[in-house]
């Protein structure tokens, strides 16, 4: 049984079509990589999954609790310290506990430190740390490994193989190689959508 | 939601958080208007009222834009939107969390101010009471204007713009309850009216600004 | 049958404007000529006020229409949000403009006319201030469309903007008379008070209220239409990029 289920989504933005007719499933100890040039709507494309965007033909389905999205911003403060930052995600989804993911993202050493003297990779590695705190199975990442060193991809790839075997599922946008063979590929460009033709109900039909 | 609470009045404490801005906003306001006017106790008596609603309202003013503007910047409200907490609930608790930071110190600090213009002994209650009722319809409205403004870079002064007439009732009924106070007149119409706007803007208006958040996300 | 929502669509909307639009502009030019005309050079003077109660003529239909544009805002802030129709976004956003030029031939014929009468070029009365309120809102939402890139965005948040401004601009004008009472004559045509103006003003009067109401028409028809010319060619520009 999917947990996520993707059919004939199409999706826009700013407007103009994007992408049409993706459909995929995920399920249990699955992952599936989004692959695409930059443009071609990979982020849209999550961020529909997310709910924060309106898709504009097919279906999501999926239980809205199961999903938590990590979008290119961590979103962190820098003025709070390690720890403040990821207990305050622990505590909006009602989790509470955060040693868990400090180990295993490696942040134990840095708990105390504010946010703002971490390089970009642990910053990158904190954001992360946050999706361990969700308690949700699904998680949705937009490129979650930039600024990453090669041993930081590494512990990343760790993690979503552990997140995996933990019947957790991940869909991901992202250019390099995580060290994830079993992942299931998935080009968007075989999806860019196609210019409609005026008067089969196309995007600006309104206003031809 | 306490988290959400704890984590924003923590930011606005900490350094670059911007709190004490709108306090000090308010002193210089009261140091300025009377170099402004004059010193005759009777004139500045007379206007007290008016200046004390104006400068408050100006220094709420101040810190509106950054309610939502800094976690649209680093990506926290995408993540707060995609939370299990409703996004009504969010925009609340950050009014809350600007009405503590920025209203009620206004509140408490107004009965010095009030010294600095003279104004009459039998306004005191009637001020502190009238900017405690009022002031949760400022931060509640303005966050309804930094909703509006969310996406735009330069927001500020459209956000002064947008929030200013929206203020113009309780600015009314606030000032008119101070000075209808200070003369010794019936207040009650003017102070329900004040109440009456406060609860409705915080009935009604998180709604609003949490229906302009997602579209802004979209 | 033929729906009311049928107009709602940008096509059969310019089709119908194409001619009905300079039947209703010929129609505004002639109607508000022929009641300023009669108003000004065939009424009597006032036996109190002079001729210069004859600024009526322009005070009263322009300060109609200010408001009169807003409430069609709103309502077509409503419709689309409601109904999503694309001219009912586009004509609020073509009224907001003339509504304040409006307000402001409001505010200055109405400053002429109390020069002469109270002495002042202004007063913060009840019915002065909440115009001055009205022209505030006004610019507030001709601003924030005018920021927003994205028109369906700019249309969603101008439309909750104008609900929720409604809401305050009626509670601006109740506290206006809450705080002062004020030296401005009650409205000048009132159901109750028939007798107040003579029917030697009344029927100019109501002439060039129509003339002011069909100009308004006229204006809100062609900015809707240059509106929905320029989406049609942000359209055309969008399709270019997409077979690219």
């Amino acid at each position: 049984m999917a947990a996520l289920q993707v059919e004939g989504l199409a999706c826009a933005r700013g407007g103009i079509p994007l992408l049409e007719g993706v459909s995929f499933a995920l399920a249990p100890r699955q992952a599936l990589v989004l692959r695409g040039p930059n443009g071609c709507g990979k982020t849209t494309l999550l961020r529909c999954i997310a709910g924060l965007q309106p898709i504009t033909a097919g279906r999501i389905s999926c239980d809205p609790d199961v999903i938590a999205y990590a979008a290119h911003a961590d979103g962190i403060k820098a003025t709070l310290s390690v720890a403040e930052n990821l207990s305050f995600w622990a505590d909006i989804y009602g989790t509470g506990q955060i040693d868990a993911a400090l180990d295993q993202m490696n942040l134990r050493a840095l708990a105390t430190r504010a946010a703002q003297n971490l390089s970009a990779g642990q910053k990158r590695r904190l954001g992360l740390a946050r999706l361990l705190v969700t308690g949700r199975p699904v998680w949705v990442l937009d490129e979650p490994t930039v600024s990453l060193d090669t041993a930081s991809v590494g512990l990343f790839g760790d993690v979503v193989r552990a997140h995996l075997a933990a019947g957790g599922m991940a869909l991901m946008a992202t250019h390099i190689e995580l060290g994830l063979p079993e992942a299931h590929q998935l080009d968007l460009s075989a999806h860019k959508a196609t210019l409609p033709e005026p008067g089969q109900g196309a995007f600006d039909e309104a206003f031809l | 939601m306490s988290a959400l609470l704890t984590r924003d009045l923590r930011l606005a404490m900490r350094a670059g958080g911007g709190f004490g801005l709108g306090l000090a906003f308010f002193l210089i306001l009261a140091v300025l208007v009377p170099l402004g006017v004059g010193p005759e106790q009777a004139t500045l008596a007379l206007i007290a009222p008016g200046i004390l609603w104006v400068g408050a309202l100006l220094a709420c003013l101040l810190s509106l834009d950054r309610i939502f503007a800094l976690d649209y910047e680093d990506g926290s409200l995408d993540l707060l939107a995609t939370a299990p907490v409703p996004l009504e609930a969010v925009v609340s608790i950050k009014a809350l969390a600007h009405w503590l930071t920025t209203g009620l110190p206004l509140v408490l600090i107004s009965p010095v101010l009030g010294l600095l213009l003279h104004l009459p002994p039998s306004a005191y209650g009637w001020l502190i009471l009238s900017l405690a009722l009022g002031t949760p319809a400022l931060s509640v409205i303005g966050t309804f204007g930094a909703a509006l403004t969310v996406g735009l870079k330069r927001g500020g002064l459209l956000l002064s713009l947008l929030v200013l007439p929206l203020y113009i009732p309780t600015l009314v009924f606030g000032a008119e309850v101070v000075s209808r106070g200070a003369q010794g007149l019936d207040i009650s119409t003017a102070l329900a009216l004040l109440g009456g706007i406060t609860a409705g803007a915080v009935a009604i208006l998180p709604f609003a600004s949490a229906l302009v958040i997602r579209i802004n996300l979209r | 049958m033929a729906s009311i929502w049928q107009y709602a669509n940008p096509l059969k909307f310019m089709r119908t404007t194409d001619w009905l639009l300079p039947i209703v502009a010929v129609a505004a030019v002639v109607v508000t000529a022929t009641g300023l005309i009669w108003g000004f050079f065939f009424t009597p003077d006032d036996f109190r006020q002079g001729s210069t109660v004859k600024i009526i003529f322009l005070h009263v239909p322009s300060a109609l229409m200010a408001i009169n544009a807003w409430i069609m805002m709103l309502v077509a802030s409503l419709i689309w949000l409601i109904r999503r129709h694309h001219v009912s976004a586009l004509a609020a956003r073509a009224a907001a403009p003339i509504g304040l030029v409006m307000t402001l031939i409001g505010l200055i014929t109405g400053a002429v006319w109390g020069q002469p009468m109270w002495g002042a070029w202004w007063a913060w009365d009840p019915r002065l201030t909440s115009f001055l309120i009205l022209l505030l809102f006004y610019l507030g939402y001709i601003a924030l469309w005018s920021a927003i890139d994205d028109p369906d965005t700019a249309a969603d948040l101008t439309a909750v903007l104008c609900l929720v401004g409604s809401v305050f601009a009626l509670l601006s004008r109740y506290a206006a008379f809450f705080w002062s009472q004020g030296l401005h004559q009650g409205a000048s045509l009132s159901v109750q008070a028939g007798t107040r103006v003579d029917w030697a003003y009344k029927a100019p009067l109501y002439v060039s209220m129509a003339g002011f109401s069909l100009i308004f028409v006229a204006l809100v028809l062609a900015g809707t239409r240059t509106e929905i010319r320029a989406r049609r060619m942000k359209a055309l520009v969008a399709r270019e990029r997409m077979a690219a």
